[in-house]
């Protein structure tokens, strides 16, 4: 009882305090912001006083099984559902605001223009989406390979809730205007700190894992998994490191000035790409691929050379980013040198991850779980590929600031990134809900196809458009003036933007469908369809056509 | 020591001795599970994430 009028005590405490910071607030986004805390507050107040029964409705809501397991996985069943559901808000983000580049009608002044919509796309597929299933997942795979329960249960359960608040906070700072323009780190001070606390609640969680494990060797996902949470502590605190113009008010100011806050943001920026959207989906690779085919990681070193080399050299390529700007010139070579470095340890761990499927290459047919993560990993081959070409000098000087660049992005994030986590998540939703299998493997095989054939839409139509602006803008005329007005560049691309609007929208329909499938499994339906392989395997006729000759 | 002289010393360490360190940790940690004899160390991590048939569930 005492306990919870504490609990009681300290959410009306907060909530106080939110509505007291919303009526001092020197302008009304800080206000509208505060007021989101303070009914936030209100909810929690709400819980701990009634908390036997929210709890007990909610889980029957979600069919949450009562955990007789020996791990702990309420959070990571919280964390897929969030992962889901916020996969389809950022991607229909996305959908529309490819939309309003094709037509422009589609900006609703001023709430959601493009420029404000556009944040709440990337921080939408990168933080809520990228970052749900990275928590998730890391919290499931933690536990399994340290045999262990998660350390600190109410500190796990608050990295989940105050992660969302984090997510609302930032994308309706968005909508109001709120930003503090450094690309994937657009959220203000007061929100930064906040996910500071977050993630250090993080930290705690998974390293107090590791330390009770019944395990003696560290199995190499959690390496990843650790230097993702670390480095992305220290990124995210130097690269917000900045002054607010009042404590009630949602403006700052960068500590640094000039060419020094453009090399830290890029700093930031590509090191977000290696540590939030490179190291820790790895991690889920080496542990979902092995999993899913039931076959050991192809080489237990070479993903350990291909840690190393990732940690030691991806945090030089940032200033490939800045080239041919006022940074100093040594650093944007630097900055080239290292992304083409970097192209080796991707590639090794890229080869790693296939050669798994070794002796299991039919599971490739039958499987379209195993299709999705070899997509995936093609996916991580190419970008990985694209990303070094792009950081030349001489090629980034024709792609830099075109259309290229979002396509290379979108090969990453869209192929990688999706498939290997919407992989993730057919993985793990039967297994948390124990279910016998999903409800249809053949909608999982329509997500594949879907998702793919997006992408192909959306890489393709922006690999033209980019090399076609990069070369309209540097046309010189014989008179030695430029040939091309800026706006007959945007009207050349008009028709690449019609066909990546479609690519999207086949992108974020196979994710519907996924919603649909992963709901079915919660509510333990099975759909009747016939299996996935309807020719079974015949090693007698698996041999060459060709005829050997004779020796 | 003046600001610049501050910053001239510390680059100076960072790209001559402080290079060499990072270097050679590096090589030291990718050349660590290549040892000889850790074969068989390599092996049973990596099959270590089969060893429970059904992982709690």
């Amino acid at each position: 009882m005492e306990a919870i009028l504490t609990r009681a005590g300290l959410w009306f405490g907060a909530m106080v305090l939110a509505v007291i910071a919303a009526a001092y607030a020197h302008d009304s986004g800080f206000a509208a912001q505060m007021m989101i805390v303070a009914v936030v507050a209100l909810a929690g107040l709400w819980v701990s006083v009634a908390r036997a029964d929210v709890g007990a409705i909610a889980s029957g809501i979600l069919r949450m099984p009562a955990d007789p397991s020996k791990y702990d996985d309420d959070p990571v069943r919280w964390g897929v559902l969030a992962t889901v559901f916020w996969a389809i808000v950022g991607m229909l983000a996305g959908v529309l605001i490819a939309c309003q580049l094709a037509w422009p009608q589609f900006n609703v002044e001023p709430y959601l223009n493009f420029g404000r919509l556009r944040p709440l796309h990337t921080s939408g597929v990168i933080f809520a989406f990228g970052g749900n299933i990275l928590i998730a997942s890391s919290f499931y795979v933690v536990q399994r390979t340290c045999r262990a329960r998660l350390a600190f249960p109410g500190l796990a359960r608050f990295v989940f809730w105050g992660y969302q608040l984090f997510i609302v906070l930032a994308a309706s700072g968005y909508l109001l205007g709120i930003t503090e323009s450094r690309e994937y780190a657009e959220p203000e001070w007061y929100v930064d700190i906040w996910l500071t606390i977050v993630w250090v609640a993080y930290l705690a969680v998974f390293v107090g894992t590791l330390v009770k494990r019944a395990e003696p060797h560290i199995y190499v996902a959690n390496w990843f998994y650790l230097s993702f949470i670390l480095t992305i502590a220290l990124l995210h605190i130097v690269n917000n490191l900045a002054v607010p113009v009042s404590f009630l008010g949602s403006h700052s100011y960068s500590l640094f000035s000039g060419v020094q806050d453009a090399l830290t943001q890029w700093w930031y920026g590509h090191n977000a790409v290696a540590f939030f959207l490179t190291v820790p989906f790895l991690a889920m690779m080496y542990y979902f691929v092995p999993k899913q085919a039931g076959r050991p990681i192809y080489s237990y070193r070479l993903s350990i050379l291909h840690f190393w080399s990732l940690i030691f050299l991806y945090i030089w390529a940032g200033p490939h980013h800045l080239l041919y700007t006022a940074l100093p010139d040594w650093a944007q070579t630097l900055g080239m040198v290292f992304s083409i470095m970097l192209w080796m340890p991707s590639w090794g761990g890229m080869i790693n991850g296939l050669m798994t499927l070794n002796g299991a290459w039919d599971k490739v047919r039958t499987d379209p779980i195993i299709r999705m993560m070899v997509m995936a990993l093609a996916f991580y081959g190419m970008a990985t590929f694209e990303g070094p070409m792009l950081s030349i000098k001489s090629v980034n000087s024709l792609s830099h600031y075109t259309d290229w660049t979002i396509g290379h992005v979108h090969a990453g994030a869209l192929g990688w990134n999706g498939m290997i986590s919407f992989a993730a998540v057919y993985f793990l939703v039967p297994r948390l809900w124990h279910r016998e299998r999903l409800y249809s493997l053949r909608w999982v095989n329509w997500h594949f196809w879907m998702a793919t054939v997006g992408i192909v839409f959306y890489a393709a139509s922006m690999w033209v458009s980019g090399i076609t602006q990069g070369l309209m803008w540097r046309e010189y005329g014989a008179d030695g003036y430029l040939v091309n007005s800026f706006v007959d560049t945007v009207a050349a691309l008009h028709p690449m933007y019609v066909l990546r609007a479609f690519g999207g929208t086949l992108y974020l329909a196979g994710a519907v469908l996924m919603v649909a499938n992963v709901w079915l499994t919660v509510l333990g339906r099975q759909r009747a369809e016939k299996p996935m392989h309807q020719a079974e395997f015949n090693p007698a006729a698996d041999r060459p056509i060709a005829a050997v000759p004779a020796e | 020591m003046s600001a610049h002289s501050t910053y001239d010393a510390l680059r100076h360490f960072a790209d001559s001795w402080a290079l060499l360190a990072m270097l050679l940790v590096f090589v030291a940690c990718v050349l660590w599970p290549f040892r000889r004899g850790n074969r068989e160390r390599n092996d049973a991590a990596a099959h270590m994430i089969f060893k429970d048939d059904n992982d709690g569930q």
